[in-house]
């Protein structure tokens, strides 16, 4: 229940200004930032992640992840994320702000919370474990084979052909 | 005292009380006749064992069967009729005190339970006369209220015991009830339907005054927050604008607008914070904004990430907002 402290200030000193740029996900290599999402495969920071989003009112722009004045966040293809779909970079896009629309959050939305938002933006994905998304957002998901599986899904025999 | 239907003071309490009367001297009356019935059958004189004839050829005779079948069916019937006597009564209350139409001339409030806190909504045909406020209602004496509940998230249930019963909220579903208060007072009340971890730390306070009091206490509170009188409490409020508190607070007057916390335009008037958590001093806000989640786990409220500078300026700026 208790937020664990995140990895503070990381994003802010290390990446740099290009990463502002819209960019293909190769340019985008976040691996060496050794940020690693406090909150990965987490069904409470999911939920939570959810009730942000409509508090914050991030459906504002991004509807229920569908987009309208923003983008979609749920992508289509993998390839479709402007910067970058890792947690790191979705991080940083809320941290951060993104040029025509994107406000920055940072120092307003907690970072504990950026996080949870986070993974609630990657589990719209299928990006998090099956296991821990809550079940009332299929019908929100994109059911298409351009979705990265889950890993434990091909070990499902009733698995989704790919 | 606060929180009790033996202290009832509006009509509804009342009968509840009333009927927790009855049930409670009649049925106890019947337990102690009974428990004397089987205390007495321990004490009587045993025929003893030499003399009891063998198992199964036990013939009571015609007289005896006789007078056991009256007893029995005049203690079932007597049952009967008072269990059907107790239920009459119980549903009959129990539509009274549940009445959804409030008499005319009610003041309408809205009342919204959401994890862990209530949403408190003065209802006005004249748009200046509406009021946000949080956990804490204040209701003139003498005068119905007509209570609309709401629910935001998960079922929760309205229970002031000294005014009425409980009313469960139930989210997208209003219910009507209408309460009175009869003396002047301060009530407790308190979420009665298990709603998530911090359903315990989900009170409220109702407080009846004369009428005149509670017409200026309105008007204060129609006002906008006032403006920081101090540097200190300038610098608090420039703190509360640019932290995450305004991502869920409002203060009217300032540009913090959210609706997702409760409203904080005039906090340093109430009495408690973090519903009925916590008595409303410097100390204990300065907890509660430091680590909500030790005072209230699993609670809503974030944790700012404030630097220990920034505190004492915050909360000298909100407890000035009376």
């Amino acid at each position: 229940m208790r937020p664990a402290p995140a990895a503070s200030g990381v994003l802010g000193d290390t990446a740099s200004e290009s990463a502002l740029h819209p960019g293909s996900q190769a340019q985008q290599d976040t691996t060496h930032l050794n940020v690693v999402n406090p909150y990965e495969g987490n069904a409470y920071a999911i939920a939570e992640g959810r009730r942000l989003f409509g508090w914050y009112n991030c459906a504002g722009c991004h509807a229920n992840g569908g987009g309208g004045i923003g983008p979609p966040l749920i992508k289509k293809d993998q390839r479709d994320w402007i910067y970058g779909g890792d947690p790191v970079n979705i991080f940083d896009t809320i941290v951060k702000g993104r040029p025509n629309g994107m406000p920055t959050w940072g120092g307003k939305i907690p970072e504990y919370q950026v996080w949870q938002i986070v993974t609630f933006v990657r589990s719209l994905n299928q990006l998090e474990p099956r296991a821990a998304t809550p079940a009332r957002t299929d019908s929100l998901e994109q059911k298409t084979s351009t979705i990265r599986p889950d890993k434990d899904a091909a070990a499902h025999p009733g698995a989704v052909q790919q | 005292m606060n929180q009790s239907m033996w202290h009832a003071s509006g009509s509804n309490a009342a009968h509840i009380r009333e009927l927790a009367i009855v049930f409670g001297l009649l049925l106890g009356v019947i337990f102690l006749i009974v428990i004397g019935l089987a205390l007495l059958s321990l004490r009587r004189r045993h025929r003893g064992i030499g003399q009891e004839p063998l198992e199964g050829s036990h013939h009571p005779s015609t007289t005896t069967e006789a007078k056991l079948r009256r007893a029995v069916s005049i203690a079932t019937g007597i049952t009967v009729l008072i269990l059907l006597g107790l239920t009459i009564l119980s549903v009959s209350v129990g539509k009274t005190v549940s009445a959804s139409v409030a008499p005319a001339g009610s003041l309408a409030i809205d009342i919204t339970g959401t994890q862990w806190w209530w949403k408190v909504h003065y209802a006005s045909d004249d748009p200046s006369r509406i009021l946000e406020t949080a956990n804490e209602i204040h209701i003139p004496v003498g005068r119905p209220i007509a209570i609309r509940g709401n629910s935001e998230d998960v079922i929760h249930s309205f229970w002031v015991p000294s005014l009425q019963g409980k009313r469960d909220l139930i989210p997208g579903r209003p219910t009507l009830e209408w309460l009175q208060a009869d003396h002047p007072g301060e009530y407790r009340g308190q979420c009665a339907e298990f709603c998530g971890i911090q359903h315990a730390h989900m009170a409220f306070w109702v407080i009846a005054e004369p009428t005149d009091q509670f017409n200026s206490w309105m008007d204060h509170q129609l006002q906008p927050a006032a403006e920081p009188a101090d540097d200190e409490a300038i610098h608090g409020q420039e703190i509360f604008l640019k932290s995450a508190c305004i991502l869920c607070h409002a203060i009217r007057g300032t540009i913090a607008a959210a609706q997702v916390g409760p409203d904080l335009t005039h906090f340093g008037s109430r009495k408690t914070i973090a519903a009925g958590t916590l008595a409303n001093t410097k100390g204990n806000l300065a907890g509660w904004i430091a680590d909500p989640q030790n005072i209230k786990p699993g609670t809503h409220m974030a944790t700012v990430a404030l630097q220990p500078a920034e505190m004492q300026p915050l909360i000298d700026y909100l407890e000035s907002l009376k």
